[in-house]
């Protein structure tokens, strides 16, 4: 019993690591009834793996057999691995003790399809039933979206969920039909859709009556693979930017595809993941999300990829010098918020002090900003004055020259000679 | 400049405070009286600890700060940090002395480090909420031992109190040498006899283990190396969000 348990436990967390959304914030159920579990306010993230990834949620797998075949999936029916299945009881058992020990924020759980994907979505269905209803769980619940399945069971599941997802996995069209030819992004957009509705409709029926349930009050997510097909940065991000839109998703994940097969489609096996290219879309997408800016100002016909030695938002910037330089103790909010080196949280203090006494360069570097970077675009009291505006290239040149990014092996623009 | 010596409690600190007004102390070095060095010229005004005082200058303090900064000049106490204390202190008189709404001054040298450092208490509390690693005693209490660098413990029953409203558990603090205990009802100190043989690693003598908890311990360790992603080791980010300070107190550190 033990040991079987601890071999199912190896092969589905195994399986299931691919999907990488750890998200356990944006719910507010409320541990009311004495139970146990409360996934009210921020996520936790209770480890973090040696890969340094969050460990928030217990996310595995209900079974890794499945009638897909899909080119960039380990489970796919045509690999030769260990198929394992848990029984409902365990996966209940293995939440319930995890999250008692403060292990884990909660249960993510997916699946191979099996059967068919009602008999896939009823099983997992029967699982979140009995964690809320049985043990009275009050903690975070990703469910998978499981595509085909019915209106009933979605509509079901997303009273007990606190959040659902279904991912897009390739970018376009096309490049899923190449990895995945039985799946289509119609089959991932049908579901969100009715969720999304079902969503908005129980939000403005509880603004009337209290007591209608809370359907997925964490939204809905989904996640794109990176590097698996040859999309550029632009055809990913336009396709993010169009499923926050059209969707209300609460966030896109980006996976840089890890070679796990040796199709000739894919990237080979023992290739490096492009790690840097999935961290430079994630600021991407914060760029759009927190700092108010359009897709088309990131990416466009002309730059249609991010670039590996800078981050987006001072890419930005040196393509529109134009804009620059803003006066620290006069600019609006949303143009300090623009500039490189500067976050959320110093733009809003920098506008907060700035009511108080004109700021210097010294008050600037004591409130957390990168003033490193920072200062090629900003003026405030005491700045030196300018002679000559710099252009692009030397700007980036000095920014190197003073860098420690990790990304920089050397840190000026020489070439190395191995 | 006068030198002022405290008992190191946060209603002394607020009574020095209010003895910065009352003796009309212009501008005033606080010091604790563990830090404290007796000097042959200088002895120092001794703040005695005064529940009135200190509830007034609370109260005044109040009026000019929200409910955020209330808690930030608290979190930022916990810190116990003697540069703190005196942070505290001009905060304090910096707030009294201007209308309110000053605490927004992010240029003011105290104000950004009270900000400052109950940051750096508050990360701490989370981190806390997150690497608390409960094992199950034979009689049915979770039971967890940590060191923070902070006085965090203070903060931590409101959190796994909603959390862990059906079960009863013991947080104690190896450092500080006192401990919560949550009793279905509620929460209140403890200080355990036991706690001097329990600090070398993350497990209680097997003993007084629940039979089960071997077997969650191992699951555990089990699943953190499987969900981990091999291609992608990275133990820069893993170090960096998991400090090697902290790994005594997390299981899946010790398989």
């Amino acid at each position: 019993m033990y040991e079987r348990i601890r071999e199912k436990l190896g092969i589905l967390a195994d399986a299931a690591k691919y999907d990488v959304s750890c998200s356990s914030s944006g719910s507010n159920r409320k541990n009311e009834n004495k139970g146990i579990g409360d996934a009210e306010g921020t996520g936790i993230c209770h480890t973090y793996t040696e890969d340094g990834r969050c460990v928030s949620l217990l996310k595995i797998l209900l079974t890794n057999h499945c009638i897909y075949d899909c080119a960039f999936c380990v489970s796919r029916r045509s690999n030769d691995i260990k198929r394992a299945a848990f029984t409902v009881e365990e996966v209940v058992e293995l939440t319930m003790n995890f999250y008692r020990r403060n292990y884990i924020e909660g249960l993510f759980l997916s699946s191979g399809i099996f059967k068919n994907a009602d008999y896939t979505m009823e099983r997992l269905l029967r699982i979140v039933k009995k964690l809320r209803h049985e043990e009275r769980f009050n903690g975070y619940i990703h469910l998978k979206t499981i595509p085909g399945a019915s209106d009933d069971l979605l509509r079901e599941a997303g009273l007990y969920a606190d959040r659902m997802s279904i991912n897009l996995e390739m970018p376009t069209e096309k490049g899923l039909k190449l990895l995945a030819p039985e799946k289509s992004h119609a089959d991932v957009k049908k579901p969100l859709k009715y969720i999304q509705n079902n969503i908005t409709q129980f939000e403005s029926e509880r603004a009337l009556i209290k007591s209608v349930p809370k359907f997925v009050p964490a939204g809905q997510s989904t996640q794109i693979v990176v590097g698996a097909t040859p999309e550029s940065d632009k055809e990913i991000l336009y396709t993010a930017n169009a499923f926050y839109q059209n969707f209300s998703l609460k966030r896109v994940y980006y996976s840089g595809y890890i070679p796990i097969s040796n199709d000739a489609r894919l990237p080979v096996i023992g290739s490096q993941p492009p790690l840097i290219r999935e961290n430079r879309l994630y600021q991407a997408d914060w760029l759009m999300r927190f700092y108010g800016f359009k897709v088309q100002e990131i990416l466009n016909d002309i730059h249609p990829n991010l670039e590996a030695d800078v981050d987006p938002k001072l890419s930005w910037a040196l393509r529109n010098l134009d804009q620059f330089p803003i006066d620290i103790n006069t600019a609006d909010y949303y143009m300090i918020l623009r500039v490189p080196g500067i976050g959320v949280g110093s733009a809003l203090k920098i506008v907060q002090a700035r009511k108080f006494n004109r700021l210097y360069e010294s008050h600037l570097r004591k409130l957390g900003i990168s003033f490193r970077k920072a200062r090629h675009f900003i003026r405030y009291a005491d700045s030196p004055m300018h002679l000559k505006e710099y252009e692009a290239g030397h700007i980036k040149g000095l920014i190197f020259s003073e860098s420690k990014s990790k990304y920089l092996s050397n840190p000026n623009n020489q070439l190395s000679l191995f | 400049m006068e030198l002022y010596i405290f008992d190191g409690s946060l209603e002394g600190l607020l009574t020095a405070v209010f003895e910065c007004y009352q003796r009309k102390s212009p501008v005033v070095k606080l010091v604790t009286a563990t830090h404290h060095v007796p000097d042959v010229f200088d002895a120092g005004f001794r703040v005695v600890s005064d529940r009135e005082k200190g509830k007034r200058v609370w109260k005044g303090l109040c009026k000019k700060l929200g409910k955020e900064w209330q808690f930030r000049f608290y979190k930022a106490f916990l810190s116990e940090q003697p540069e703190t204390f005196q942070h505290l202190l001009n905060f304090a008189r910096y707030i009294i002395d201007q209308p309110a709404g000053a605490c927004e001054n992010f240029a003011h040298p105290d104000i950004l480090a009270v900000s400052q450092t109950a940051q750096k208490v508050h990360r701490e509390k989370h981190r806390m909420e997150a690497f608390v690693r409960f094992q199950k005693t034979g009689d049915g209490i979770y039971y967890a031992h940590i060191e923070p660098d902070f006085d965090v413990l203070p903060l931590l029953p409101e959190h796994f109190q909603n959390r862990y409203a059906d079960q009863r558990w013991i947080i104690y603090d190896l450092t500080r040498k006192y401990g919560m205990y949550y009793n279905l009802e509620k929460t209140e100190e403890i200080e355990l006899d036991v706690a001097p043989q329990i600090s070398v690693v993350n497990a209680l003598p097997s003993d007084l283990l629940d039979p089960g908890e071997q077997m969650y311990t191992l699951l555990w360790q089990d699943y953190f190396k499987s969900t981990n992603i091999q291609a992608r080791k990275n133990m820069r980010l893993h170090v960096r969000h998991v400090p090697r300070r902290y790994w005594k107190c997390l299981s899946e550190k010790q398989g």
